[in-house]
């Protein structure tokens, strides 16, 4: 391979494979329906992927089926059908077009989507909970809601050697425990514990590889966009996590990261502002939302999304293949902890990327339909900006629900936030 | 001399200003925007250059602003209402540390520092409860004119409490309180008490302290400016120009570009393009 195939074959493989997992994916979601088969349906927050690997059942996010139905321009369709079922407007836009491909019979742009045989969720979101009583319902398909503790230090780091961090360790152990029974009763299989070890130790791989893949965008110019490109890997490290694909995705993407960062190959030609994207993206103008900021050479170097919608994988914490469920259940502790505080003291964490990252400006979008990650978020704003002389941009859309987007609205906003980021610099050179 | 003009066009009205090197505003316009867009800024700029006695050759420099700044095909520059208020404001009012901008669709608070920049911005989302369209609904549905609804309100002794805001809900809620018998001027004032605490409460999320400076269209609302006031227990600054702000601010922005010769801040055109 000559050295010019070599750089247009890495440059992009990133996008491009991850986009081929993820039709490889829906193509064998669809088969498992086509026959029938047995699948369990999970959350990006502390899916506990590695336990349903090891019993070989397809995976199924019915989160990221519900983003892909606004991606694709199909969600009014969905989020409409559900509200003539009865559900209200208000209600989330995840939970609603899932309800819609349900009544569809797993109907969906992407494939057919198999039916759940069973489902395990957190209280990572409130909403998981009852999200799962409807398939109880509409199934008669066993739920297993996993309790993980929140830090009851409040705003203080999470000590691994206190007693309060055992004993939640101990909890959250008992509770997979449980968890491995139901899933042999649902797959009629027998656990296998060196399966486990096998299959956390894919994890490994792929959580060093995702966090170092991160932190190499504090390259400049950055090497991805954190919301668009970003999304793109997201889809995999859920989709194909605890497998050997998923982790050899991620070791192939910091080869391409690491290409880009020594030969500052950036994202975008002309660079202008490095931005920090809190919250969840606007699916619905997904290609456009992106453009409002590119168009005036900004570009998201890093995002809270990266962190909690990969089940805090961005943390890189390492199992211990010695003693997997121990170490399920502590990695668990940390990740979905973080994920969550991620969501609810995102100041915190973004005070520390600030510096590395080059930040210029912190945009915040809170959504309608999803009140678990918007509370907060002001709160948080003011924090940091207490803090930090940051300027940032607030603005609210939806992650769902074209009916409360509207373009015109956000591009005004987001024209004025560049033009006092300008403003901002030219002042600071003068 | 030279001079420079901002187009400010918003989502019912088009304003136009022209001011010479001193600031001074030596032409301005006001026309309705209806449905063509590109018409409406060049009407409103042709009106503004003939109250100015100036020919277009003459104005060096234009800056579009508004929703429609984009259709200000003739425009050098665009720069959002966002950024022009605040430094029509601080140029007008030089203490103003706050600016609420109630227009047509929407209202701004936004937060500036003594140059007239852009510290924080917040506006009313998806719906339009809390505007001047709110007022403009009350008017059609009281039959009075939209310029006499501020007198009258003021004669208000006893005023009603407008449970909504929502402009589509206006009229039903407006007409049940005439079914009970309350006077016009009651309902009114409770229409405009309503809109300012909607209002002020936008304001108080960028913050409130110095000075407040009162810009848009219903800025010239009498009642509006009364209820504002109260509610934030302060008083604010208003000018018979504050409906011209967002121009007035354009157009210093085109002064300054004139001054400086400095590259336009924005660019006309997305200059980035996406590489992966």
């Amino acid at each position: 391979m000559t050295e010019q195939n070599f750089t247009e074959d890495l440059i992009g493989r990133g996008n491009r494979d991850g986009a081929q997992l993820f039709r490889d994916w829906y193509k064998e979601l669809s088969e498992v329906a086509e026959r029938g088969d047995k699948a369990a349906y999970v959350f990006v927050m502390g899916s506990f992927n590695e336990i349903i690997k090891t019993f070989d059942m397809p995976v199924v996010f019915p989160e990221i089926n519900s983003l892909q139905t606004a991606v694709r321009g199909v969600a009014k369709e969905y989020l409409g059908e559900a509200e003539d079922y009865g559900y209200s407007p208000d209600v989330c836009g995840y939970v609603k077009a899932d309800v819609a491909l349900q009544l569809r019979k797993g109907e969906h742009p992407m494939g057919r989507i198999p039916e759940p045989s069973m489902a395990v969720l957190t209280n990572a979101c409130n909403t998981y909970l009852k999200w799962g009583e409807v398939w109880e319902r509409m199934y008669d398909a066993p739920t297993f809601a996993l309790d993980i503790p929140g830090s009851r230090s409040g705003l203080q780091a999470i000590g691994r050697k206190s007693v309060s961090f055992k004993n939640d360790r101990n909890y959250i152990e008992v509770q997979i425990e449980e968890l491995i029974t139901t899933c042999e009763e649902v797959s009629g299989k027998k656990f296998d514990i060196d399966k486990l070890r096998e299959v956390l130790g894919y994890t490994n791989r792929m959580s060093t590889a995702w966090k170092r893949v991160i932190e190499l965008n504090m390259a400049s110019p950055s090497l991805f966009n954190a919301l668009t490109d970003g999304t793109i890997y997201l889809g995999v490290a859920n989709g194909f996590r605890g497998t050997e694909i998923g982790a050899e995705y991620f070791e192939a993407l910091v080869e391409e990261m690491e290409y880009k960062a020594k030969n500052s190959i950036g994202t975008l030609t002309d660079e202008k502002y490095r931005l920090a994207f809190v919250g969840v993206p606007c699916y619905p103008i997904f290609r456009r939302f992106t453009e409002l900021f590119t168009e005036w050479g900004g570009t998201f170097v890093n995002s809270t999304y990266l962190w909690f919608a990969s089940g805090g994988a961005n943390k890189g914490f390492q199992y211990d293949l010695e003693n997997p469920i121990a170490s399920l259940a502590e990695g668990t502790l940390y990740s979905v902890t973080d994920a969550m505080d991620s969501m609810f003291h995102q100041d915190r964490m973004l005070l520390d990327i600030i510096d590395d990252f080059g930040i210029d400006g912190i945009v915040y979008h809170p959504i309608k339909s999803c009140r678990t990650v918007s509370t907060g978020l002001a709160d948080g704003r003011r924090s940091l900006s207490e803090q930090r002389d940051i300027p940032s941009l607030f603005i609210e859309s939806d992650m769902m629900d074209s009916r409360v987007v509207s373009e015109a609205q956000l591009k005004n906003r987001a024209d004025a936030f560049f033009e006092g980021l300008a403003t901002r610099r030219q002042m600071a050179q003068s | 001399m030279a001079y420079a003009a901002g187009v400010d066009v918003g989502s019912t009205q088009t304003k136009a200003v022209i001011i010479d090197e001193d600031k001074k505003i030596v032409g301005r316009a006001l026309t309705d925007t209806g449905a063509n867009v590109v018409h409406a800024a060049q009407n409103a700029f042709k009106v503004a250059l003939e109250d100015a006695k100036l020919r277009e050759v003459e104005v060096e420099y234009v800056i579009g602003t508004g929703y429609g700044r984009y259709r200000v095909t003739f425009g050098n520059e665009q720069i959002t209402e966002i950024s022009c208020h605040g430094r029509g404001a601080v140029q007008m009012f030089p203490n103003t540390r706050t600016v609420v901008d109630m227009g047509g669709q929407d209202t701004k608070a936004i937060r500036v520092n003594e140059q007239g920049e852009i510290v924080d911005f917040c506006m009313n989302d998806k719906c339009a409860a809390g505007t001047g369209r709110f007022l403009g609904a009350a008017s059609m549905a009281l039959d009075i004119p939209l310029p006499d609804l501020g007198t009258t309100a003021l004669r208000s002794l006893k005023p009603v409490k407008i449970s909504t805001t929502c402009t589509v809900f206006a009229e039903s809620e407006v007409l049940s309180w005439l079914g009970k018998g309350k006077k016009i001027e009651d309902i009114l004032w409770g229409v405009h008490q309503s809109i300012a605490v909607r209002s002020a409460g936008l304001m108080r999320r960028v913050g409130v302290d110095s000075e407040i400076t009162f810009t848009g269209g219903v800025s010239r609302n009498q009642a509006m400016v009364k209820a504002l006031s109260d509610k934030l227990e302060m008083p604010l600054n208003v000018s018979e120009d504050c409906h011209y702000m967002g121009a007035l601010g354009a157009a210093i922005f085109a002064l300054d570009r004139i001054k400086t010769s400095r590259r336009p801040v924005q660019p006309s055109k997305p200059e980035a393009e996406v590489q992966s």
